[in-house]
């Protein structure tokens, strides 16, 4: 260990050991990004966009239908109420549809909130176009508002015939103390 | 180990003074006798801290309703086990044997970088404090598992950002641990010691170090980014910001599917050590081993999403974790061959080591054959979540690495302390251990297939008998465990008062070179390389 040579020659592989650990670590940050790749590239991300699209005309397919679920669901006691008018529809690919949400904020103070959308089979995102939602980055209901929202959504008759039923499920998440608190 | 006494040599090298007097040696030092002890000593206490906890969740899981502790903390103490078992109890341990072991056997004067030795393990220390500090905070300690799933984890009290920092100490430490192994394998070998001709516990942790810094840093940025979702307004895996808290559990399961080798590679190098050496041969199949364990290692890294079959993965992606994952039993079959070929005609004896080793070999392998039921991706979806997985790990875990590492006890401290310890304490220990390990987790695969989940403090009446059976194997595990303390300090006493040679089992010195320097082990030992290096084990 008196050994000069051995020591610089291990504090020099120490350092390089360190510097890996410190690459695994950016790695750990890069797998965030990466992930989103790799869901998209495998049609898996369940992640929905969040604008609008505009509208384009299909050729609707009268004789096929398809079931249209609609799930509401609140995250963590958020205290609103939230409903879809329609829970269930029968749809013609190709076809435009409007149906109603409503929303009402049950407490006495402003609330600040984030509706997320997921499909349900994953797959089927590519083929449901929504051209009204309400799928905003961040919406405000004033203490007791009630709010009438439509979504707008057409199912693209290229949907593999193997889909009968699509279950759209809207999720609100209240951001209120992330951004004001 | 107290005995381990100053040897004063003709060198007056400033290295070569005994240690320090008093506490102070213990805080101090360098030495890397004296740092794998305290590692051994300080995992042994944490053995029985988790081993409590494991106990509490018996008892409570003894009979159907709520017995003795709410559910909230009862979820703690499942979390808890398993960060004290884990990162307080099996990795010391292992870093313990490696400080001791590994200087000896390559024939190195000490570990590479000793200061950073004394440095990891004061940061496991205060690591594993900080840990079990957040029970007594406001809101309980960590209740979420041991996997820390968000967002279940985000609902942790005031303890959250304590076991984060915990989980940042125990990463910082076990790095450096790792470092220490490579540096003082790939510079320190005696002249003569290729890579090729060292015992498979040196070569076990080697690979074993390289995954620890490959995967400890990833933990922490996964527990880091559960921090910046709570306190400072990311969103990695927070829907409402366009997070996904499936992200997580693909980086936790990227570090968490080669730690559970960590616990096991080193394993598998003690049993590699000690089957040889009882059966009076050489290790059969000494390069297929090195082999085996690289490509264990290798596949650790691509088969994290077998964690996770249930998430919703496209099935194109539970193929091939299915297919990879199966592909672990290759390699694996391979080393579980060599310990049985090892033992093929060899003129075996059955002491408490190699009794523990040979029940490692039977009961690893029932622990391995249900890791491979549970790679069928199809048919996981049964099993996921239920007692059938904890009986899994635990059979890999408890009579695998623990066992294993009693075996290490065993079979070491006649060269740690000079002393015989006492032969039929030991094998009392053993079959007592051996049968109530059976006792404590054989039934769990009953309630699992039967389908009880796991983490839950009451369950459906049809489960009571096999639960009721598992807690008394528990109870009888548990206790037991207690000969060993009184094994090492009755040893570090004197023992059987049986002096014991240089190479204490017949031939050892032809396996390894830590049976070649004096018993017990002077305070420093190859303060000049060995001249002969030697052959058997390869």
């Amino acid at each position: 260990m008196s050994d000069d040579g051995l020591d610089k020659k291990n504090t020099r592989l120490a350092v390089k050991l360190v510097l890996f650990a410190a690459m695994m670590f950016g790695f750990g940050y890069a797998l965030v990004p990466l992930y989103n790749v790799l869901c998209d590239l495998v049609g898996q991300n369940a992640k929905v966009e969040t604008v609008a699209k505009q509208e384009t005309a299909f050729q609707p397919e009268q004789n096929r239908e398809v079931t249209m679920e609609f799930l509401t669901s609140l995250n963590r006691s958020v205290p609103m109420a939230f409903k879809a008018e329609t829970p269930s529809l029968k749809v013609h690919p190709g076809q435009y549809y409007s149906v109603g949400f409503y929303a009402k904020n049950l407490s006495d103070r402003r609330l600040k909130v984030r509706a997320v959308a997921t499909y349900s089979p994953g797959q089927v995102k590519d083929y449901v176009t929504k051209v009204i939602c309400f799928c905003e980055l961040e919406q405000i209901f004033e203490p007791n508002e009630e709010k009438n929202m439509t979504v707008r959504l057409v199912v693209d008759p290229k949907l593999p015939e193997r889909y009968k039923t699509i279950t759209l499920s809207y999720t609100f998440f209240e951001i209120t103390e992330n951004s004001e608190n | 180990m107290t005995a381990v006494v100053a040897e004063h040599d003709d060198h007056h090298d400033h290295h070569d003074h005994g240690p320090e007097k008093g506490i102070l040696r213990w805080i101090i030092t360098t030495n890397h006798k004296d740092i794998g002890t305290l590692y051994l000593v300080f995992a042994l206490a944490m053995f029985f801290v988790g081993g409590t906890m494991a106990l509490i969740i018996r008892s409570e899981l003894f009979e159907p309703g709520l017995q003795f502790v709410d559910p909230n903390f009862f979820n703690s103490m499942t979390t808890m086990h398993a960060l004290v078992m884990v990162f307080g109890a099996v990795m010391p341990a292992f870093v313990g044997l490696a400080n001791w072991m590994i200087p000896m056997m390559i024939g190195a004067p000490d570990m590479a970088l000793p200061r950073m030795n004394n440095m990891s393990f004061w940061m496991l220390v205060a690591g594993v404090l900080l840990l079990a500090s957040t029970l007594f905070m406001e809101g309980g300690a960590p209740a979420a598992g041991w996997t820390l799933y968000p967002p279940l984890v985000l609902q942790t009290g005031k303890a959250f950002p304590f076991a984060i920092f915990s989980v940042h100490m125990l990463g910082i430490s076990s790095i450096m641990g790792a470092i220490n192994v490579i540096a003082t394998i790939f510079n320190m070998r005696a002249p003569g010691m290729t890579l090729m001709k060292m015992p498979l516990f040196v070569w076990t942790w080697l690979i074993t170090a390289f995954l620890l810094i490959a995967i400890m840093p990833v933990f922490a940025g996964a527990v880091t980014m559960l921090l910046t979702d709570k306190f400072f307004d990311t969103s990695f895996f927070d829907a409402a910001g366009g997070g996904d808290p499936v992200l997580y559990q693909h980086i936790f399961w990227f570090f968490g599917h080669p730690e559970v080798y960590v616990m096991i590679l080193p394993t598998f190098g003690v049993a590699s050590t000690i089957i040889p050496v009882f059966a009076r041969k050489p290790l059969f199949g000494y390069a297929s081993m090195v082999y085996a364990t690289g490509a264990i290692a290798f596949l650790s890294f691509i088969v994290w999403s077998h964690h996770m079959f249930t998430v919703g993965l496209p099935i194109a992606g539970e193929l091939y974790f299915m297919y990879a994952t199966m592909l672990i039993a290759i390699p694996t079959g391979v080393k579980v061959f060599n310990w049985t070929a090892t033992m093929w005609k060899g003129s075996m004896t059955f002491e408490t080591p190699m009794l523990f080793s040979i029940a490692f070999v039977v009961l690893f392998t029932m622990g391995g054959f249900t890791g491979l039921m549970m790679s069928v991706a199809p048919v996981d979806f049964q099993y996921h979540d239920t007692y059938f997985i904890v009986a899994h790990f635990h059979y890999t875990l408890v009579p695998a690495s623990v066992f294993i590492l009693m075996a290490a006890g065993y079979f070491w401290l006649p060269k740690w302390t000079g002393n015989m310890y006492n032969e039929k304490i030991g094998k009392l220990h053993f079959w007592l251990s051996a049968i109530s390990v059976n006792i404590l987790f054989f039934p769990q695969h009953f309630l699992g297939l039967a389908g009880m989940p796991r983490r839950i403090p009451d369950y459906a009446v049809q489960f009571a008998d096999w639960n009721m059976v598992s807690s008394i194997g528990a109870f009888i595990y548990g206790f037991s465990q207690l000969l060993f303390v009184y094994i090492v300090i009755d040893t570090i006493r004197g023992g059987t008062g049986e002096k014991v040679s240089d190479e204490v089992w017949e031939d050892a010195s032809k396996h390894s070179l830590e049976w070649t320097v004096p018993s017990p082990a002077p305070y420093h030992t190859f303060t000049t390389p060995p001249e002969k290096i030697p052959t058997e084990h390869f």
